[in-house]
């Protein structure tokens, strides 16, 4: 199927990007660290900076006809993100600060709803720590307990073993679109519908795997689906929980404020309807419009076209790393998306993550906020490469020389 | 100095390599654990400490080049050495590699670790250095825990 589609123009792609012309350490730069942050192109940031020189000003704010061109902005940008997802509704779509505040929303609102002392809450091995820590306070809170479904060698969840992790105290399970550290594409949909013939509803975390795979909420049939703008070659500070709007209009408000009320007396408050219940205040508006320009660019680049792009990275990366000696690459899933960790014997993470950057490559070297997932491997942190639509083989080949040269100094 | 290259000199590659007072001493006086929670270093330092002297040091534990170099060349450092000296080196060696004091002129008890100077030119690294001498201040003082963030 790839084949027949039209390579992507990576030189003209990269002319959108500034940063990817400075130098760094007297180098040019070569960004492999998508997976931490993406970059953000011109279009997106003229697009935010248009709308804080000639529109800024607040959303569904009083009668003005600068607050009312705002709102529309911010309203369509949430427009785009439904069609992104593939969701019903724009109600569905709520805005936060980024997957963390998604998956702690779904956790203190839904959550707190729906899981009672004794029950369970299963989560995947190799979640982040944000769709666990929320969890584990919620459980601590209520007197629920966490399973675990295990994932094997190559850093594959044992479906297997869900038959019998699915309880029927299971109230809830999160879940992992694409592991940041492993770069695991878990099977959700099939999860999905193994944990609903149960009737656990399922919260997946999408922060990897929106900048690499297309994603169809209803088609995965997920319960809530979280991710982050500036993942998706967006800004900070912006984020999106999808729901179900069965499942938002059942929840509790989870943050006080302005702009999630319908009327307030010293008597009784009452709320908005989603998605406007769980966002109280002022939100990041320039931020959901550039997410929204980021949407377009991707979309016009294709996610297909991307995908396949980024798979020959990572294929070509993996080609070439493996065969140096001593390296050792995490996570060989047949379905796996362009992130790529490893570890050298003999050679800290963080001495050659320092060494990697002298070089001008940057990578990111630690835990990748998944602990766990380092504890499975037995290693205290890993090296890890991503790739974006906007890297090119030639950048690959400078980290392997980069990586040779480290231990080469380490000998 | 903004080649880290030139900060992985062979001493202290070749002290990562081959860490000298590697181990535990049992028994011991004082004891201590450092811990670098952002990247995950973990040492274990005990000691002997007799008549205000520090008779004997010893470290275990997992950490990058420059933590593993620094503990070695601090248990070497410090080893024999009056209890109340070795903390003023943990106070010079800190000054030094947040570039708070210059070595050649104002840390005169540091000697070969002033090897450590080009530290302060890689901040993400600084608390990789940092983390022996903080572990050993916080067993001189008898703390249990020494963490660096």
């Amino acid at each position: 199927m790839t084949t027949t589609l039209q390579p992507l123009d990576v030189q003209a792609i990269r002319r959108d990007f500034p940063l990817l012309s400075r130098s760094l350490n007297g180098r040019p730069v070569i960004y492999l660290d998508s997976a931490v942050s993406g970059q953000m192109p011109v279009q997106v940031i003229e697009r935010m900076s248009k709308y804080e020189r000639d529109e800024h000003t607040n959303v569904h704010r009083g009668v003005s006809t600068l607050s009312q061109e705002a709102t529309d902005r911010y309203e369509e940008a949430r427009e785009k993100v439904r069609a992104f997802l593939n969701a019903a509704s724009a109600r569905e779509i709520v805005w936060t600060r980024g997957t963390t505040e998604s998956l702690n929303l779904v956790a203190q609102s839904f959550g707190r709803l729906v899981v009672q002392p004794g029950d369970e809450i299963l989560l995947s091995a190799m979640e982040h720590h944000a769709n666990i820590v929320p969890w584990q306070m919620l459980a601590q809170e209520k007197g629920a307990t966490i399973k675990v479904i295990p994932m094997n060698d190559a850093g594959e969840l044992i479906l297997e073993s869900l038959d019998e992790l699915i309880t029927e105290r299971t109230r809830v399970m999160g879940l992992v679109h694409v592991s940041n550290v492993l770069g695991t594409i878990n099977p959700v949909k099939a999860i999905v519908a193994k944990a609903h013939a149960k009737g656990v509803p399922v919260v997946v975390d999408g922060a990897q795997a929106v900048p690499h795979l297309a994603v169809d909420v209803r088609d995965l049939d997920a319960d809530f689906y979280a991710f982050s703008g500036h993942k998706l070659s967006g800004p900070t500070g912006i984020g999106v929980l999808y729901g179900k709007l069965a499942h938002l209009e059942a929840m509790p408000p989870w943050q006080g404020g302005g702009s999630m009320i319908r009327s307030v007396s010293w008597e009784k408050t009452t709320y908005m309807p989603a998605p406007a219940k769980f966002e109280a205040g002022t939100p990041p508006i320039a931020g959901a419009i550039g997410l929204g320009a980021a949407i377009d660019y991707v979309r016009a680049l294709g996610l297909d076209r991307i995908a396949a792009h980024e798979h020959d990275l990572l294929a070509y990366a993996t080609e070439n790393l493996l065969p140096i000696p001593g390296l050792r690459i995490l996570g060989n899933a047949q379905e796996k998306a362009s992130v790529l960790s490893f570890v050298v014997d003999g050679i800290h993470p963080h001495d050659l993550g320092s060494i990697l950057d002298s070089e001008g490559v940057v990578v990111r070297a630690g835990h990748h906020c998944a602990q766990p997932v380092m504890t499975r491997f037995q290693v205290p942190a890993t090296t890890r490469a991503s790739f974006a639509y906007f890297n090119t083989r030639e950048e690959v080949d400078i980290l392997v020389s980069a990586v040779l040269k480290a231990i080469e100094l380490f000998k | 100095m903004s080649d880290p290259r030139e900060l992985y000199q062979q001493v202290i590659l070749e002290h990562n390599k081959k860490p000298r007072n590697f181990g535990r001493l049992e028994p011991c006086t004082h004891h201590a654990e450092g811990h670098n929670p952002l990247c995950g270093d973990q040492l274990d330092l005990t000691l002997v400490v007799e008549n205000g002297m520090v008779q004997d040091v010893k470290f275990q534990g997992s950490g990058c080049a420059i933590d593993v170099a620094s503990a070695s060349l601090m248990t070497q450092a410090v080893k024999g050495r009056p209890v109340a000296e070795a903390e003023a080196m943990a106070e010079q060696f800190r000054g030094m590699v947040r570039g708070e004091l210059d070595p050649a002129t104002q840390a005169p008890l540091l000697g070969k670790l002033t090897l450590f100077q080009g530290v302060k030119d890689l901040p993400s690294r600084v608390k990789c250095a940092v983390l022996p001498w903080a572990t050993l201040h916080a067993a001189l003082k008898g703390e249990a825990e020494a963490s660096t963030e």
